[in-house]
């Protein structure tokens, strides 16, 4: 196995880590952490793509790099704009979850 | 002449290592904030410190060689800037404010 | 096995370490931190992967300017006391259950690569000489994918938008609530001195290298954005408001600029956002060095969160 299928696989886990914490996690905080999580993981699936169609002298295929540095800053932008939507939401209802009160298990379709 | 630089670097990077290696286990070992720091300032130190004299013969050129010792200062600054902040509120707060 | 090899897998089992227990730890600032190093490990992946520029780019706004921005929010939510609402066991079984079966599917499409592996690097290298740029990924950011990058651009001006949008009213207009020391400490103040200069030099020189090396507006305009948060933090500078002219004439000099020389590439080169013969390379360089600026007051604004304060007359 090669690096670039290593890192392949490690952006795969990556990706179900995010998924996990995205999920099960009920702080909104969390959840734009573990989406960045989930981001990073198909940042490196791109990375491993770009690494194996190495040609041409360089070491990896420079169109998928830089998609993934354009994607980094609207990951960035993302973040930012969800976490000002977050604060407004704990300044206007006093509360940082947005877990439903019926019912403490049912929290999956609430994404931040 | 060669080879007393490459002996030069593995004996100055191992010892780096080492350092790091010493700071870890302090940072996860010590029993409070305080004393964690203590370790930590010997990863930046001695640790990058080797580190950085242990790959200067290596460098290809001189502005490499100047960007090393650039990269480590700045590590040093921040490093003793960032050690004084949490010690401080450490202070100011007490170890879990 | 390679010792290169070795530090792969060392490398790939500390990412995924730290990535779960960014997931894991009990309080939003421990994560926030693990979150950090995560993404400074994740740079050191993007370089075994042969990605400078992206190494760059993780390392600059990946773990540091998304690091500073969730550690701000941290630190103003302070949810410490709420209740901890837990999600029910059986949830957790079938959200683990389920995120497994999607591990299992991206494993399977990466250990089965495509026998011919599609490549543009050629063709990226082929046509790279007119342009007079040297870095092949500034290559495509800048001359053969420059709608995505102007398109991005306005991405991050929208993205503001919408932070400063969700000010309340009283606010707008005014200074972002960027104050998370009330009376900042002398070495930060220190610090504050000591480091602009130096970062601001070092942004400038990522953006002027990036034309032939690893570097470029995205990263350079980060090191100068944290350069200028930190004088605002250290308290040796105020915030703007936001409705200052100056700040916004910044805001959208780099993606207007880029625009003009999109649109005249229709009366002088053949095509929008085509590059006039012979002219590509010092347009691309007035590009870059405007659209660092408002890259970099762009990103400061972002990390600074929506306005807080009515303006100060």
């Amino acid at each position: 196995m090669n690096a670039a299928t290593l890192f392949g696989l490690c952006g795969a886990a990556l990706v179900g880590i995010g998924l996990y914490g995205l999920i099960t996690n009920p702080e909104p905080l969390r959840k734009i952490l573990a989406f960045n999580l989930l981001g990073s993981g198909v940042f490196l699936l791109f990375g491993m793509i770009a690494r194996r169609a190495a040609a041409a002298g360089l070491g990896g295929d420079p169109v998928p790099q830089a998609m993934v540095i354009t994607a980094i800053v609207v990951a960035f932008a993302a973040t930012a704009m969800a976490i000002a939507l977050v604060q407004r939401l704990a300044d206007e209802t006093g509360r940082a979850s947005i877990s439903s009160d019926s019912s403490d298990a049912v929290d999956g379709e609430g994404k931040s | 002449m060669s080879l007393v630089m490459d002996i030069w670097t593995i004996c100055a990077v191992s010892a780096g290592a080492l350092f790091f290696l010493a700071g870890t286990v302090g940072l996860l070992r010590f029993p409070d904030t305080l004393t964690r720091l203590h370790a930590l300032t010997k990863v930046d130190n001695l640790g990058l410190g080797l580190i950085t004299l242990g790959l200067l013969p290596q460098t290809s050129s001189l502005l490499l060689a100047v960007k090393l010792v650039i990269v480590w200062l700045l590590v040093q600054l921040s490093g003793a800037v960032v050690t004084q902040l949490v010690a401080g509120a450490i202070r100011q707060h007490g170890a879990d404010g | 096995m390679s010792i290169a090899s070795v530090f792969d897998i060392a490398l790939v089992a500390l990412i995924l370490a730290i990535g779960a227990s960014t997931i894991l730890v009990r309080t939003a600032f421990a994560a926030v931190v693990m979150f950090a190093v995560y993404g400074l490990l994740l740079s050191i992946a993007w370089v075994r992967l042969h990605a400078v520029d992206v190494a760059l780019t993780e390392a600059a706004i990946g773990g540091g300017m998304t690091g500073l921005l969730l550690l701000g929010a941290v630190a103003r939510s302070r949810s410490d006391d709420v209740d901890r609402v837990r999600v029910g066991y059986p949830v957790r079984l079938a959200a683990g259950g389920l995120c497994a079966l999607v591990v299992a599917g991206l494993a399977i499409v990466v250990l089965h690569p495509p026998a011919a592996v599609p490549t543009l690097a050629p063709v990226v290298m082929e046509n790279l000489p007119p342009s007079g740029l040297g870095n092949p990924v500034a290559g495509v950011l800048f001359v053969f994918r420059a709608l995505d990058t102007l398109l991005e651009k306005v991405v991050v001006l929208l993205a503001l938008l919408g932070v400063w949008s969700l000010a309340p009213d009283r606010a707008w207009g005014g200074t972002p609530g960027l104050q998370v020391y009330a009376k900042p400490d002398p070495p930060l103040i220190f610090l504050a001195q000591l480091l602009p200069p130096v970062g601001i030099v070092f942004g400038i020189y990522m953006c002027w290298v990036g034309a032939k090396d690893p570097g470029g507006a995205f990263q350079g305009g980060t090191v100068l954005a944290a350069m200028w948060l930190l004088v605002i933090v250290a308290g040796l500078q105020k915030a703007p408001a936001i409705s200052r002219l100056w700040l916004r004439g910044l805001l959208i000099a780099g993606p207007m600029l880029f625009l003009a020389i999109g649109l005249a590439g229709w009366v002088f080169a053949d095509a929008f956002l085509a590059y006039p013969e012979g002219y590509a390379k010092p347009l691309i360089v007035a590009v870059e060095a405007t659209l660092t600026l408002s890259i970099a007051v762009a990103l400061a604004m972002l990390a600074a969160g929506p306005p807080e304060r009515a303006q100060q007359q």
